[in-house]
């Protein structure tokens, strides 16, 4: 079973929550256990183009995915990834 | 569930937009309180239950205005942003945050704009009920709701004085002002139009 440290998603969001927001709810979903770094690409009328970048020792994509699409924003696409293997037992 | 709440009034600015229902809404409360009051008070001898009940009728009817169309102006206001919002990130935004606060903030917002001008008028009507429950007030009931009534006003005034960062006293005064000038053209139009004995 692999798990998941490191993932950069391409996501389209509303101006509101800001940033900032965004960024706490998604690190409040993971359960505090990761690093979550917005970086707003492009700005339009009433959206923004964001990389979310998110770092830790096992990503819980799915719980991510559902903050992102609550909050309204949507992931266009998954730009980086990074898993690690977990030795199999025996 | 409270920061949840919290979450969803500041997504939609929606304590700014309340704030200002709530002067607005209460300027206009104390004044229409104010000048019931001002005129029983130049009618003469009027009896206090005839002018509770008359000044409850007013309250009750601005709360209900109130609540309405706040209610009404606010929901649809929402909804159309709400589409707009749909339309620039091509999905469906009613189980999100944005879909949510669509339609819990036109009634909060139309909670406050009701609220204001019953607590308001309840504040100036409660002379009236202090003096008919047999309690000696240091001045006639009537006399007392409007010095209330002009107290209100003048908060009101301090509290937008504060909020936009003027001289809270300034902002009062010029509140008070418009207070004292409505009463005096009450007075005025009330003597002109006064039957000749």
């Amino acid at each position: 079973m692999s798990t998941l440290k490191r993932i950069v998603l391409d996501v389209l969001k509303p101006h509101h929550p800001n940033a900032l927001d965004f960024a706490a709810a998604i690190a409040d979903g993971t359960g505090g256990c990761c690093r979550v770094r917005v970086t707003v690409t492009e700005m339009d009328e009433k959206t923004e183009s964001t990389l979310v970048a998110i770092e830790g020792d096992d990503i819980p994509y799915s719980d991510i995915v559902d903050v992102i699409t609550r909050l309204g924003a949507s992931v266009h696409s998954i730009d980086e990834v990074e898993v690690s293997g977990v030795p199999a037992v025996g | 569930m409270l920061d949840r709440i919290h979450f969803l009034i500041r997504l939609g600015h929606a304590h700014k937009i309340a704030r200002r229902y709530f002067v607005t809404n209460g300027f206009d409360g104390a004044l229409t309180l104010l000048g019931l009051v001002i005129g029983f008070y130049s009618s003469g001898s009027v009896d206090l239950p005839v002018v509770i009940n008359a000044c409850l009728g007013a309250a009750i009817a601005l709360t209900v205005s109130g609540l309405s169309s706040a209610y009404v102006s606010e929901a649809a206001e929402r909804e159309k942003e709400l589409q707009e919002l749909e339309q620039a990130l091509v999905r469906d935004l009613a189980d999100t945050a944005h879909g949510h606060a669509a339609r819990l903030l036109p009634l909060l917002i139309a909670a406050v704009n009701g609220l204001a001008p019953l607590l308001i008028a309840l504040i100036i009507i409660s002379p009236l009920w202090l003096a008919q429950a047999g309690l000696a007030l240091p001045l006639p009931p009537l006399e007392t709701s409007i010095m209330l009534a002009f107290a209100v006003l003048f908060l009101l005034g301090a509290f937008l004085g504060t909020i936009s960062g003027r001289f809270w006293l300034w902002s009062g005064v010029r509140t008070l002002l418009i207070a004292f000038l409505t009463a005096a053209v009450i007075l005025l139009v009330e003597n002109v139009s006064r039957p000749v004995a």
